[in-house]
């Protein structure tokens, strides 16, 4: 089953794409821990493509698609634009986090710790972060 | 959205958090630990029985203010938080850096002897 979802780029619409995920693996008993932790990933994802990818403008817009199959769940991350590479983003380690006082910058460790494949597919009219995650093996 | 409430008891800050902290709302839990820290506060408890959903924005907040609590010697003890939130605290390993307990009782208890 596929589902999709499309907003502005603004950081109040995190809430409802929180929703619209949990809700649909929810749909497909998936269990609520691992919801959880899904639903955290695509946030971390949509929230550095709106912030740092279209300056929160809310005439941009994202697209979260998921395409729930046997054994992967897989989430399409879709805007338009330059493409914001989380693949090549340098992530801080903890200890410069709390040095620096910096307070962003962990999000993508945990997307890391949590999908199993994070790929960024630029397509000629948008940019897709796709996120898989093998969901009966863990 | 985030609604924090604040309670001064025997001298310790009870600071309540309410809601979803994320990229939209982490800068409320950001002003609040920073005010309490301006205004003084030696000992902080953040009670996080209604806090439903913590992101890296919400994550960073705390852990930036790791060093600045030690500098000046303020004790902050975070609480009750939710399975799920505490998820997301263990995977990043900040459940190490960070003194959590279950109950706010417990965390008056140990604040003092920190």
């Amino acid at each position: 089953m596929n589902y999709s979802y499309k907003v502005p780029c603004t950081k109040e619409k995190l809430k409802d794409i929180r929703h619209f995920i949990s809700d649909v693996l929810s749909k497909h008993g998936i269990p609520e821990v691992q919801i959880s932790t899904l639903v955290l990933a695509v946030d971390e994802v949509c929230a550095n493509l709106i912030i740092h990818g279209h300056d929160c403008n809310p005439n941009d817009s994202i697209e979260i698609s998921i395409a729930v199959k046997d054994d992967v769940i897989v989430f399409d991350i879709i805007d338009e634009g330059d493409v914001f590479d989380i693949e090549k983003y340098q992530e801080p380690s903890l200890g410069e986090i709390i040095k620096k006082k910096r307070k962003g910058g962990i999000g993508l460790i945990l997307v890391r710790k949590i999908m199993d494949k994070i790929e960024v597919i630029p397509k000629d009219d948008c940019n897709i972060c796709r996120l898989t995650k093998n969901y009966k093996s863990s | 959205m985030i609604d924090i409430t604040k309670n001064v008891d025997d001298g310790v800050l009870v600071l309540g958090v309410v809601g979803d902290v994320d990229a939209s709302s982490s800068i409320e839990l950001d002003n609040a630990i920073k005010e309490a820290l301006e205004e003084g506060s030696q000992k902080i408890i953040v009670n996080c029985k209604n806090l439903s959903y913590i992101s890296s924005a919400g994550l960073g907040v705390f852990m930036s203010y790791i060093q600045e609590l030690e500098s000046k010697n303020v004790k902050m003890v975070i609480c009750h938080l939710n399975e799920k939130v505490e998820g997301v605290f263990q995977i990043l390993g900040l459940d190490q850096l960070l003194k959590i307990v279950s109950s706010e009782d417990e965390a008056k208890k140990i604040i003092n002897e920190l």
